[in-house]
């Protein structure tokens, strides 16, 4: 694996040992000295076309806590606007020879576009409507520590499907471990081609109600306000009332259903406060998982065996169980550069 | 001058000939059809079309050739250059340039660079409404009288159907086909590709096929309630292709075009985000792809036609949903008919000619084109189905590149492009078998000079 831009075309595999090595990276972070040196001297640039404060803050957090040097860049606007093209940014920030760029564009496809030329590998942290890989890897990992699993789950994710890049990485993950999908929303932001995105299928349902009941997950995605020029939907205030989770909903789902949201929150219009704050809401667990898992993509990409620049060709299964049993080795050494910090 | 294209087989659907003869052209004309036996007039030259299939100029009615205006993009000149190198002898030139094709001034202008320009003919369409802004009719008359051949909003379709009524009444007082790039506005808005399974895995913005559909059943309604002469240009789905079928069942006068890339990719050929993919109408569905097939064997079909939208890499090589719409066509469009439709035997080649010759030019009401009769004009389009050949995009007489079909290799070929008379092109691949396999192939040494004169006007 070269780089990650798509959890669709990742297999199960790779996908189970993005998350091993994540949870191998989780403890770092509650030490007190919260730095290992796995990508000293690597470099890793954050460059987002969008506002992001989570995803940014979180990937720069991973690289420093790996011993990267972490640059951000922020371009407010799409390069059209801006007179140099993608490809030209790109070009430049490589011309100074990062390991890794995380990108985060408006645009779908925005990191495919800078893989065809960069030699650094690319990290897609958002692009467009298509898909948001460490999202949903993040999402995966927060699963598995309480639930133990992922296959045999259901998982409901109610609000905005259509334009949302967090749950189509979601299916397609959550999918491949063995969750069974149920989707709910507005019938403007539901397709039907939905139904057929996976091979297993994707439930979908009209009322949020049918999706939620016995799910032992219960996504809720973002609205997006600015959406509504588009008229999707009535009114924020009708959003709430037929589409919004309330803990009425919640008493449907299974006994020990958990409830995550992607961030930032519309309080009182996707998700009612009480359950936010509640006792079943795993959103700032997700938070905290972010970092783990953008430190195991990174120390992947950007590290283990990968030599610096990255430049090793493919993304095929056998590079990635070589670059495995780096990892594997490198776990040890992280052991040790443990010990090594706190002498 | 004289020449003659000895020992072809000549296929002319609109004189149901389907025979092998040698063709006679003096001065620009067709002088007549032989059979072999009849001996070489004196001193004319000779095109040796053994093993070839002689045919009547293949007409392209939908090219946008970006003068004036875009000239980084292509000009007449270079588009035209083109035009031959694919097999086509005569284009018509969408009215979307800068200024647009809405006044008898630019007509003339595209008139003009085409003769200077002297390789393929071109015929220029000219705008329905003034700046194609849907509002105001232009001057069809005007224009008409300077030599447009259709009218078309083609790009800005014309969204309010009183107007396009008022379009359609008022362009069959002059005889002009109305060609409708057929798009509801309201409907594909921010659209980027097909709307379906692709669009929601890539996370692209789609347009579904009934943005052209309701379109399609709109223009057939008032070409029912105007009488007027309708053209569907580049149809791409199953629903609008069923829509001109009642039409016709019905005897309304409308008529269709495909474009190549409608047959031959889908939507998946999306996935990697390559912009030249990118073009409108999208790619589409694999059940519309079939459709279109089968419409191109039964004859609800009428025209092959490229919709050749060049574009300066600089605009093709953005995001996705940045990019600029539209592919080049012209030097690709036989091999992929050939390739892809004759040879698995879905059409004959007589039935390609129909497409491309016959049916073009009496949609347009080109009388002396796209037929071999005494008397027409001497253009002809010399296919050899079983030649070989390899596209390389960067060889391309066109100013532009953009193009998803590079490095593809076809069976099949135009290799020989003739224009009233003169042989202005000869495909490559023809003359490096024909050096070893051919022995003396006339034609070539003129041809050749023709290569330098357009390599000179596409500088």
């Amino acid at each position: 694996m070269k780089h990650l831009l798509t959890i669709r075309e990742l297999s199960a595999d790779q996908i189970t040992h993005l998350l091993d090595t994540a949870d191998s990276f989780r403890d770092i972070s509650k030490r007190e000295i919260k730095k290992v040196p796995a990508l000293r001297g690597r470099t890793v640039i954050n460059l987002f076309f969008e506002p992001s404060t989570r995803t940014r803050t979180s990937f720069e957090i991973a690289a420093k806590r790996l011993s990267a040097d972490a640059v951000n860049i922020s371009v407010s606007t799409s390069s059209v606007s801006k007179g140099e093209t993608l490809l030209d940014t790109a070009r430049n920030l490589e011309a100074m020879a990062p390991d890794c760029i995380v990108i985060r564009h408006s645009s779908a496809g925005a990191p495919q576009h800078l893989a065809r030329v960069c030699k650094a590998a690319i990290v897609n942290a958002g692009d467009g409507s298509h898909e948001h890989p460490t999202q949903a890897l993040l999402d995966a990992l927060t699963i598995r520590e309480h639930k133990g699993r992922v296959e045999g789950l259901k998982v409901a994710i109610i609000g905005d499907i259509l334009h949302s890049r967090v749950a189509r990485s979601n299916i397609y993950l959550l999918s491949k471990l063995g969750a069974s999908i149920s989707v709910a929303g507005p019938g403007t932001l539901v397709p039907p081609e939905f139904a057929g995105l996976i091979e297993q299928g994707v439930l979908l349902e009209r009322r949020i109600e049918d999706a939620i009941v016995d799910a032992d997950v219960v996504m809720v995605l973002r609205i997006q306000r600015e959406r509504q020029t588009d008229a999707f939907f009535p009114s924020m205030r009708e959003y709430a009332v037929q589409y919004g989770l309330h803990q009425s909903h919640l008493n449907l789902a299974a006994k020990d259903a958990i409830v995550m949201h992607p961030g930032p929150m519309n309080r009182g219009i996707e998700i009612a406060s009480e359950i936010a704050d509640g006792g079943r809401s795993l959103i700032l667990d997700q938070v905290t998982n972010g970092v783990a898992v953008r430190m195991a993509v990174l120390y992947l990409l950007a590290g283990a065996g990968q030599d610096g620049n990255g430049a090793s060709s493919g993304g095929s299964m056998s590079d990635f169980e070589a670059e495995s049993r780096a990892a594997g080795g490198v776990r040890g050494r992280t052991r040790k550069a443990k010990r090594g910090t706190r002498n | 001058m004289r020449l003659i294209i000895q020992n072809g087989y000549v296929i002319d659907p609109s004189q149901g000939i389907n025979a092998g003869r040698n063709v006679f052209v003096e001065d620009g004309r067709v002088v007549g059809l032989s059979n072999f036996s009849e001996g070489v007039p004196e001193g004319a030259e000779v095109f040796d079309a053994t093993g070839l299939i002689v045919a009547p100029g293949f007409i392209d009615m939908h090219v946008h050739l970006r003068e004036p205006g875009h000239e980084y993009k292509e000009t007449i000149a270079s588009g035209a250059a083109a035009a031959v190198a694919g097999g086509f002898t005569t284009v018509c030139a969408m009215p979307n340039t800068a200024p647009i094709n809405d006044n008898a001034a630019v007509t003339r202008f595209v008139i003009e660079q085409a003769e200077r320009a002297d390789l393929a003919n071109v015929f220029p369409i000219g705008a329905i409404t003034k700046n194609s802004e849907g509002t105001e009719l232009a001057e069809m008359g005007d224009m008409k009288d300077a030599g447009i051949v259709a009218v078309s909003d083609d790009g800005r379709p014309v969204p309010n159907a009183g107007m396009m009524r008022r379009a359609m009444e008022y362009a069959r007082g002059f005889d002009l086909p109305i060609i409708d790039h057929c798009e509801d506005k309201s409907l594909a808005r921010g659209g980027v590709m097909h709307e379906g399974h692709w669009s929601l895995v890539l996370g692209l913005p789609g347009m579904p096929a009934a943005a052209e559909e309701v379109d399609v059943e709109r223009d057939c309604l008032l070409a029912e309630l105007t009488g007027a002469r309708v053209h569907l240009a580049h149809i791409s789905t199953c629903g609008a292709l069923a829509a001109v079928a009642r039409a016709k069942e019905k005897g309304l006068p409308v008529t269709c075009e495909v474009a190549p890339h409608h047959w031959t990719l889908s939507d998946e050929a999306v996935q990697d985000y390559d912009t030249n993919t990118k073009m409108s109408p999208p790619l589409r569905s694999q059940g519309h792809i079939e459709a279109i097939v089968e419409g191109l064997r039964n004859g609800t079909i009428d025209a092959i036609a490229t919709d050749h939208a060049p574009h300066h890499a600089d605009e093709k090589d953005l995001e996705y949903d940045q990019a600029p719409f539209g592919i080049v066509g012209l030097e690709t469009a036989i091999g992929l008919a050939l390739d892809r439709l004759v040879h698995p035997g879905t059409i004959s080649l007589e039935r390609l000619i129909e497409l491309c010759a016959t049916n073009p030019a009496r949609i347009l009401h080109l009388a002396e084109y796209g037929t071999l009769r005494t008397g027409a004009r001497a253009d002809l389009t010399i296919l050899d189905p079983e030649l070989t050949w390899t596209f390389d995009a960067a060889q391309s007489k066109s100013k532009s590149r953009n193009t998803p079909f590079d490095g593809y290799t076809f069976r099949g070929a135009a290799v020989a492009t003739i224009v009233g008379g003169r042989v202005l092109y000869v495909h490559p691949r023809f003359v490096e078998l024909g050096a070893s396999k051919r022995g003396a192939l006339a034609g070539v040494a003129h041809a050749n000079r023709t290569h330098e004169r357009v390599g000179g006007n596409r500088k």
